[in-house]
């Protein structure tokens, strides 16, 4: 017994005594790899950890680059290592080479310029740099290179510049990169390596050379002035450009053939920064550009980056015409490539070109067209935006002709890029209004569910627009829907619409059932008259009352049917009890059992339509009495131009909520205006009181309602006044969809809040009406402003207030002159590398001294090309200095993105 | 300008990351993880680019190995698939025919060659030979402090 206890004190003893020697990184390697299962692996790890932990508190030196490595190892499997930190500045304060190369090994991996034990390491660096032994320099540089900080920059720039001349180049490149890295951290130390950095460009040596080029090329970037004074070295980089692509086989540079590719890539992006809207510069390199372009051989990869370097140069310089022709045929010739990676990139350089050479692409559009075929999605997508960009009058029809068939083809998540896309070209460049409601109606048939919001709402104001053709897309959608749906067989022969493919049932065609039912119920009386064809020649659809109801009380009863395509429904059924004659008892039966439905929204439409059939008959003919034709067009030209997207984002917006917060303000609003003889006025005043509120609402939650809180008045008066001025000024064409149905009420009926209500509700429910009545209101609120400023105050520089993760965002300014306080800002966002962004979404916030007042945007999606316009109205009673936080978030290729920022550089002048 | 390299396995495990630009742990992390999962999950027949936040990211896959770097919008992705390259060819000349138990036994010289080809993100070196023929000079002074130390240990210095 006594023995045993003797025994294992003394080798616990010598366990004290004599630590053995620590596992070897390669043994600890394989345990870990041993390891069978996730636990297994922590624990070896663990105590791996453990035993390292306590010989570095043993400040055990023989052992502590061992176990730096391994921990460096464990490190990387993601286990936390951060106490090795000091070790590894211990091991760089060490005289051996060993102990320093896996300690700089260790301070690049486990410290970065956050930390903040940099002034211990600045101090080893700097001896470090001044050792004699040229690999020691060389870790420290590179360590440098790695981790520099602002503070380390500045401590130890003027020994970084002292080996940018030291006679090693081994030495010259690394600290040409070292420069590169601390001009990166602190900008203002260029100036001290100006002087060093010319000679790089003479030198012989690649290495120094490909890192001098790296360093100008910052240099450039950082500093207008810089730039201009490497102008002179342009003659030498053609040389060196020359030499490289003329000189024979150099076995030391050469990559299958070519001639350091490295080199001659960062010497044509130094040439493009150079060249850049510097006429005199470019034509000095027109040659090499050239020659470069021809005599690069093409058949390996390496050749082609050379290419697609160049084409890029070419693009960016002021060059000469047949250049930039044969740049884009380069890219033409990429995309018949076999290699994907090749033609991916070439999409992607046409994409950034398109608009600035549009001609010389269109050249290549088969080609391009070609690629939406291809296996990967990346090219396909490509393809399809460069496609897009591609579409003008000429050749809109062939080329719908091959979208349509991608769309038909394409997987859920083209679909909705797509057919948008196919929406917004369409609205561009239709040949005519005929071809325009058939693309759009092809487009809900072959996307499905997949489509976004704003095409629904765009085919409604299509069809609405064009009353001699209103017939005739009943016709058609009544063809696609009762072949869908399967209950009927369309006889006749088959009219323009191809209708192939449209076996889906029409659950998975919401958005399709949504436009059709819309359109029966303002147009269904055609349907049963046979006025559906569009010219005399050809045989119209026609359709029975019974058949009709069937159909739409299909979609009613379903299951699958979404409540707003039911809402849809059950409107347009309602519409029809005044069109059809045999049906009504029908349809008021099918109405009235909604007052018990489940969803709220169509509850109360269902109780209230019933009421139309009961206590107020008299007054259906006139409430369900035909939209009259949208403006669309016209109200947005004063707001964007007519650019795309419309009214209809809205839409996509609100969903049911903002309908029911209309609807609630709209009845405590009419409600507190209860004067019979002002009866119609207000009740037009309080509709746009409602959109008003809701206008705001829902596109800019953080504003208040900067008209009610300046003035006395309500928001209410304020519109009143504005409504004033827009019968003055005349427009009484765009405000008919609001003031059409409201005024054809009867005004001797009841003032009881129940009218008023169903004419909300009549307004609202199909929310294409509701989103043009808000885009009209909307501009109207804004043609009044313009209609007030006679003479804009002189022209305002316009500010780039955003540009980052592919999102532009441009400020134009306007202050009218007789309201020196007000500031009208119209942003624009666009899209920078030719992406389409979806669910854009502005919001800003201004000091409390301001009132900022938001206009909705004109689209959420924004494409390629076709920029999204919103106007803030920032009133400044104070005149402070303006300044702006901003919050964006928007989705690009399906990843959300969300942004906030301050705009710094808004211009004085708009406070002054 | 480079922002990071990573060298992962077909089964996801990290061989080696470098960063040139500063980020937190938990960001790396994170970025290494959304990588490795995304492209993981690309068919062989896809391109070697992708878009990711303001980054394009290039990766190749040689053997077991996949090398993905993250460069910038003014970067030129043909030419990245070269570096990366060269780097293969550079651990392959060392290594003599490299796998990637190589790589996971001798992760530090790894590294090693990587600091010799770029430095900060941006190419150094053009020249193979150049990268190869400093790498072996540390090396030699390595085994030269090993042999001194061995002979310093039994008493001979």
């Amino acid at each position: 017994m006594a023995n045993a206890i003797k025994q294992v004190i003394n080798e616990v003893a010598e366990k004290v005594k004599m630590p053995s020697t620590p596992t070897r990184l390669r043994d600890l390697i394989r345990q870990i790899r041993a390891a069978r299962t996730a636990a297994e692996e922590r624990a070896v790890v663990n105590k791996e950890c453990a035993y390292i932990r306590a010989s570095f508190r043993e400040e055990d030196s023989q052992w502590r680059c061992r176990n730096v490595a391994k921990l460096l190892y464990i490190h990387m499997l993601g286990y936390p290592a951060h106490f090795g930190q000091l070790e590894c500045l211990n091991l760089i304060a060490s005289p051996r080479f060993t102990d320093k190369r896996i300690g700089y090994l260790g301070a690049m991996l486990l410290l970065d310029e956050r930390q903040d034990i940099h002034v211990l390491i600045t101090n080893s660096l700097k001896n470090d740099l001044n050792n004699p032994v040229q690999f020691i320099v060389g870790l420290a540089l590179c360590t440098l290179g790695a981790i520099a900080s602002p503070e380390m920059s500045r401590d130890l720039a003027s020994e970084v510049e002292r080996l940018l001349k030291s006679t090693n180049a081994y030495l010259r490149k690394k600290a040409a990169l070292c420069a590169f890295r601390i001009i990166g951290k602190v900008p203002e130390l260029m100036e001290m390596f100006l002087p060093a950095t010319r000679s790089l460009i003479s030198d012989k040596n690649h290495g120094v050379l490909i890192t001098g080029v790296t360093l100008i090329i910052e240099m450039c970037e950082r500093s207008p002035d810089t730039l201009i004074h490497f102008k002179k070295v342009v003659p030498s980089l053609v040389r060196i450009l020359k030499n490289l692509i003329m000189a024979g086989y150099s076995p030391e540079h050469d990559v299958s053939g070519v001639s350091d590719p490295f080199l001659q890539v960062k010497i044509l992006r130094l040439l493009r920064v150079l060249g850049h809207n510097d006429a005199e510069a470019s034509e000095a390199m027109n040659d090499i550009l050239a020659q470069v372009a021809t005599n690069t051989e093409t058949s390996k990869n390496v050749g082609n980056a050379i290419l697609y370097e160049t084409v890029l140069s070419i693009m960016h310089i002021k060059s000469e015409s047949g250049l930039r022709v044969l740049a884009i045929n380069i890219l033409g010739r990429f995309l018949l490539n076999s290699d994907k990676n090749i033609r991916y990139v070439a999409l992607n350089t046409l994409l950034r070109t398109v608009h600035a050479d549009n001609s010389a692409v269109q050249r290549h559009r088969a080609t391009i067209l070609e690629c939406l075929k291809d296996p990967d999605v990346s090219i396909k997508r490509r393809a399809l935006e460069l496609s897009f960009a591609l579409i003008n009058g000429s050749n809109i029809r062939a080329m719908m002709k091959e979208l349509l068939a991608f769309l038909e083809k394409s997987d859920a998540e083209f679909k909705a890029q797509c057919s948008s896309g196919i929406v917004s070209a369409t609205e561009r460049f239709s040949p005519n209004r005929r071809w325009h409601i058939d693309t759009l109606l092809r487009v809900l048939i072959a996307a499905g569910n997949f489509l976004r919001d704003d095409v629904v709402s765009n085919t409604i104001q299509i069809i609405s627009e064009s009353t001699s053709l209103q017939g005739y897309a009943v016709g058609q959608l009544w063809r696609a829907v009762s072949c869908s749906s399967g209950s009927l067989q369309h006889d006749g022969q088959p009219g323009d619409l191809d209708l192939q493919g449209a076996t889906l049932p029409i659950s998975e065609r919401q958005p399709l059932a949504q436009v059709a039912s819309w359109c029966l119920g303002e147009y269904g009386d055609s349907l049963i008259n046979g006025h559906t064809n569009a010219n005399e020649q050809e045989e119209p659809v026609v359709a029975g009352e019974d058949e009709v109801v069937d159909f739409i009380q299909g979609i009613l009863s379903s299951s699958q049917s979404t409540i707003i395509t039911k809402q849809y429904a059950l409107t347009a059924l309602t519409k029809l009890s005044t069109r059809f004659s045999v049906t009504v008892g029908r349809i008021e039966d099918i109405v009235t059992r909604f007052g018990t439905h489940l969803n709220v929204e169509l509850q109360q439409r269902g109780i209230e339509y019933a009421q139309l059939f009961t206590k107020h008959v008299a007054l259906r003919p006139a409430i369900m009495e035909r939209i009259p034709p949208m403006e669309h067009k016209s109200s947005q030209q004063g707001l964007t131009n007519g650019s795309s997207g419309g009214g209809g984002t809205l839409v996509s917006n609100g969903d049911d909520n903002m309908l029911m917060d209309d609807l609630s303000s709209f009845t405590t609003t009419s409600t507190s205006h209860s004067a019979p003889a002002t009866k119609d006025s207000n009740s037009l005043l309080n509709l746009l009181g409602g959109l008003d509120n809701f206008d705001n609402g829902p596109s800019a939650p953080v504003f208040t309602n900067s008209k009610a809180s300046t003035a006395p008045s309500t928001s209410n008066l304020d519109l009143l006044d504005l409504l004033g001025g827009l019968d003055l000024s005349g427009s009484t064409l765009s405000s008919a969809p609001i003031s059409g149905p409201l005024m054809t009420t009867p005004t001797g009926s009841s003032t009881s809040s129940l009218v008023n209500n169903n004419l909300a509700n009549l307004l609202s429910s199909p929310t294409t009406q509701m989103s043009a009545a808000v885009s009209n209101s909307s501009s109207f609120l804004i043609d009044g402003f313009l209609g007030t400023a006679p003479t804009p105050s002189p022209k305002l520089q316009n500010v780039t207030a955003y540009d980052k993760n592919g999102l532009k965002v441009d400020f134009s300014f306007d202050r009218p002159v007789d309201n020196p306080n007000l500031v009208i800002v119209t942003l624009t966002a666009s899209s920078s590398y030719g992406s389409t962004l979806c669910d854009f979404l502005f919001q800003a916030a201004v000091p409390k001294t301001f009132q900022l007042q938001m206009m909705p945007a004109s689209s959420t999606v924004i494409n390629s090309g076709i920029p999204v316009t919103q106007v803030m109205r920032i009133l400044n009673p104070t005149r402070a200095v303006l300044k702006m936080r901003i919050k964006l978030s928007f989705s690009r290729d399906g990843m959300t993105i969300q942004d906030q920022d301050e705009v710094k550089n808004l211009p004085s002048a708009l406070w002054q | 300008m480079m922002q990071f390299m990573l060298l992962f396995s077909r089964q996801g495990k990290l061989r080696l990351q470098k960063w040139y630009s500063a980020q937190p742990d938990k960001a790396k992390k994170k970025i290494t993880r959304d990588l490795v999962a995304t492209i993981l999950t690309r068919k062989p027949k896809m391109c070697s680019f992708l878009e990711w936040r303001e980054l394009k990211i290039v990766y190749k896959r040689y053997a077991s190995l996949y090398f993905c770097c993250a460069i910038e919008q003014s970067d030129n992705e043909l030419l990245t698939l070269e570096i990366i390259h060269r780097y293969v060819e550079l651990l392959d000349k060392y290594f003599g025919s490299v796998c990637e138990l190589d790589i996971i036994f001798n992760f530090e010289k790894a590294y090693f060659m990587l600091d010799e080809l770029m430095l900060g993100g941006e190419v150094q070196e053009t020249s193979k030979k150049n990268v190869l023929k400093a790498i072996a000079a540390q090396d030699l002074l390595q085994e030269d402090e090993a042999v001194e130390g061995a002979l310093r240990e039994i008493g001979l210095i």
